[in-house]
């Protein structure tokens, strides 16, 4: 594929994604909660449900579309919190060196050797199912990357003059750290940050899956996958289009990511 | 030399020693970058410091920069005190001395304009007024022969003697006293240098700014400075004027550093060429530092102290036990 192409296509279905969570109320046909029906469980996809109904008889497209409100949200939010955590972690740990940055180090090592989902886990078994604890449970526990990178950028980048100067100057380590480096060393940021709510949002959706994360009945692609599990083999439009969404969205943010690097790599022929 | 009032600068034993831990909770050494050394520096003049990479002579440069901590004695400069306990700001530091460094390519964050570059460090300093800040960015820009339309441009689109210029107008922005300039030309073409050169010395006699010109290039010392240092493994061998220096070198290592210049009229002449490398701070060599490569090494450079300085003249002293038979101690 080409460079550019990575960057349209991810673009391309995360506006979607992003356009259908905006105007869910004007482009669902029914309600995602209340239109519980019995009357119309589990219908196939046709012309009065597009997608088929789900075992309650509620309108799947529907509730596809309200999923993506949370799926979004959580995702960005999440992404926003890990990447602030980690970027003040790493640049920090990066530029003072020392015992602080032995104890940045430690702690990141810890995290990676856990894995996410299972950190995550026993977060919300403490917290509580709900969104609040969910942005919590995941916003602070996906953050050694987003460390790593930002740690490793800013050694190459702290012996460089242009920081020097700016101590001679008298600059204090939060200018130094975040108006001298953190603009040289963005570039990666911003392509490890897009990722990642790719990562978020399958973190949510497996959250969701376990029933620890956005309580029923509020719609949530992980939520949906759950309950359709067992009704898998009689009617399978129930799990395979909150799926497809899913599949959709991460996709999206990982294209873009990738996109994204080839556009910032100072490398790449994308720049000028 | 009757000395001026009070010199600008004046570095008392300094000494910048570096832990170093070997290994995992291994042993920690002292690595010696810079061991007693003594400089004074007028306003006005340029004092060349001459060395080998690895001598110590950045380090002094940091340390009077207050970017590394001096392990032991005293650095005053325009009357602040840098070292110790009645230490300076590191903002009044800052309007008293400041930098050129060798690679202009780093040196200008890639990020900002130039306007940005030069006019962050004003408001910083209080200079609150947009107008005032932009007078001075243009004054400077002039004062380095750059038109002041060049502000809004990003590092990237000039070349190194161009970027070396808008380096050394950010280090004068503040109006500073002393200028270290850390090997100002030797990432420049050969072409460029000159320009730069002459650049700093006209800014000197201009600005009445006192110069430490850190250098290896001794045809560029030569040039630039009014005195010289010449440095090995962390102390100053020998220092004395441009005359004395050049006329009279009398440690066997400024004698070799100054025959390995070019000399296009004796083509034919073989310079004295030293063997071997700078020894590790580490484990400095016993006695005279410089004894392992010295041609002339006596009995007595390899053991004890190392040598006192040999006063040679009123403004030149020089550290060898070759010179101590005859002439007073300093």
């Amino acid at each position: 594929m080409k460079a550019g192409a990575n960057l349209y296509v991810g673009g391309g279905i995360i506006l979607l994604i992003f356009l259908l969570a905006v105007f869910a109320p004007l482009i669902a046909p029914y309600d995602p909660v209340t239109s519980a029906n019995l009357m119309y469980a589990e219908e196939p996809p046709g012309a009065q449900f597009w997608l088929g109904t789900d075992e309650q008889g509620r309108d799947i497209f529907s509730r596809i579309a309200y999923g993506a409100r949370i799926s979004l949200f959580i995702g960005l939010a999440v992404q926003v919190m890990n990447t602030a955590i980690g970027v003040s972690l790493g640049l920090s740990a990066g530029y003072i060196g020392g015992w602080w940055d032995e104890i940045v180090q430690g702690l990141t090592n810890l995290m990676l050797s856990i894995p996410t989902i299972v950190f995550a886990l026993a977060l919300m078994a403490i917290l509580g199912p709900g969104l609040p604890s969910l942005l919590i449970a995941l916003g602070m526990t996906d953050w050694a990357y987003s460390c790593r990178i930002s740690r490793a950028q800013v050694l190459t980048q702290k012996s460089l003059n242009y920081v020097q100067s700016a101590r001679t100057m008298g600059f204090g380590p939060l200018h130094v750290m975040f108006r001298e480096l953190l603009p040289n060393i963005s570039g990666p940021l911003i392509v490890v940050a897009t990722m990642g709510v790719g990562s978020a949002i399958m973190a949510e959706a497996s959250l969701s899956f376990l029933g620890l994360g956005v309580v029923p009945p509020n719609p949530s692609w992980g939520g949906m996958l759950s309950s359709a599990r067992e009704q898998l083999m009689v009617a399978p439009w129930v799990a395979v289009f909150p799926g497809l969404a899913l599949f959709a969205a991460v996709l999206g943010f990982n294209l873009l990511g990738d996109g994204l690097r080839d556009l910032l790599d100072p490398h790449g022929k994308g720049r000028k | 030399m009757i000395p001026a009032a009070t010199p600008l600068l004046s570095v008392q034993g300094l000494k910048v020693h570096y832990a170093v831990r070997q290994g995992w909770r291994g042993k920690h050494f002292a690595v010696r970058a810079v061991d007693g050394v003594d400089l004074t520096l007028r306003a006005g003049e340029c004092l060349g410091l001459v060395g080998e990479s690895g001598c110590g002579k950045s380090s002094i440069a940091q340390a009077l920069l207050g970017l590394v901590p001096a392990t032991a004695g005293v650095i005053r400069l325009d009357g602040h005190e840098i070292t110790g306990a009645a230490q300076v700001s590191a903002m009044a530091l800052a309007r008293s001395a400041q930098m050129v460094f060798q690679d202009p390519m780093s040196s200008l964050n890639p990020r900002q304009t130039i306007r940005e570059i030069l006019s962050a460090p004003l408001r910083l300093h209080g200079m609150t007024d947009r107008a005032e800040r932009e007078a001075r960015v243009a004054e400077m820009l002039g004062l380095v022969g750059m038109s002041p339309e060049v502000a809004s441009r990003y590092p990237h689109e000039f070349s190194g003697g161009q970027r070396q210029r808008l380096c050394i107008a950010r280090a004068l922005i503040l109006r500073p006293k002393l200028v270290i300039c850390d090997e100002p030309v030797s990432a420049l073409d050969v072409s460029i240098r000159a320009q730069i050169i002459n650049l700093l010395l006209d800014l000197k006699d201009k600005l009445g700014l006192a110069l430490l010109l850190i250098s290896h290039d001794l045809g560029v010392v030569e040039h630039m400075s009014d005195r010289i240092a010449v440095m090995y493994l962390g102390r100053i061998v020998e220092e004395g004027g441009w005359r004395e220096i050049f006329t009279a070198p009398s440690h066997p290592y400024t004698r070799a550093l100054i025959s390995a210049i070019p000399d296009p009229l004796h083509r034919d002449r073989v310079p004295a060429r030293l063997g071997g490398e700078i020894p590790s701070p580490m484990a400095p060599p016993e006695g005279c530092a410089f004894n392992p490569r010295c041609p002339q090494a006596l009995p007595q450079c390899q053991s004890g102290q190392v040598p006192d300085f040999t006063r040679l003249g009123a403004d030149h002293q020089a550290r060898c036990h070759l010179l101590k038979t005859g002439t007073s101690h300093a």
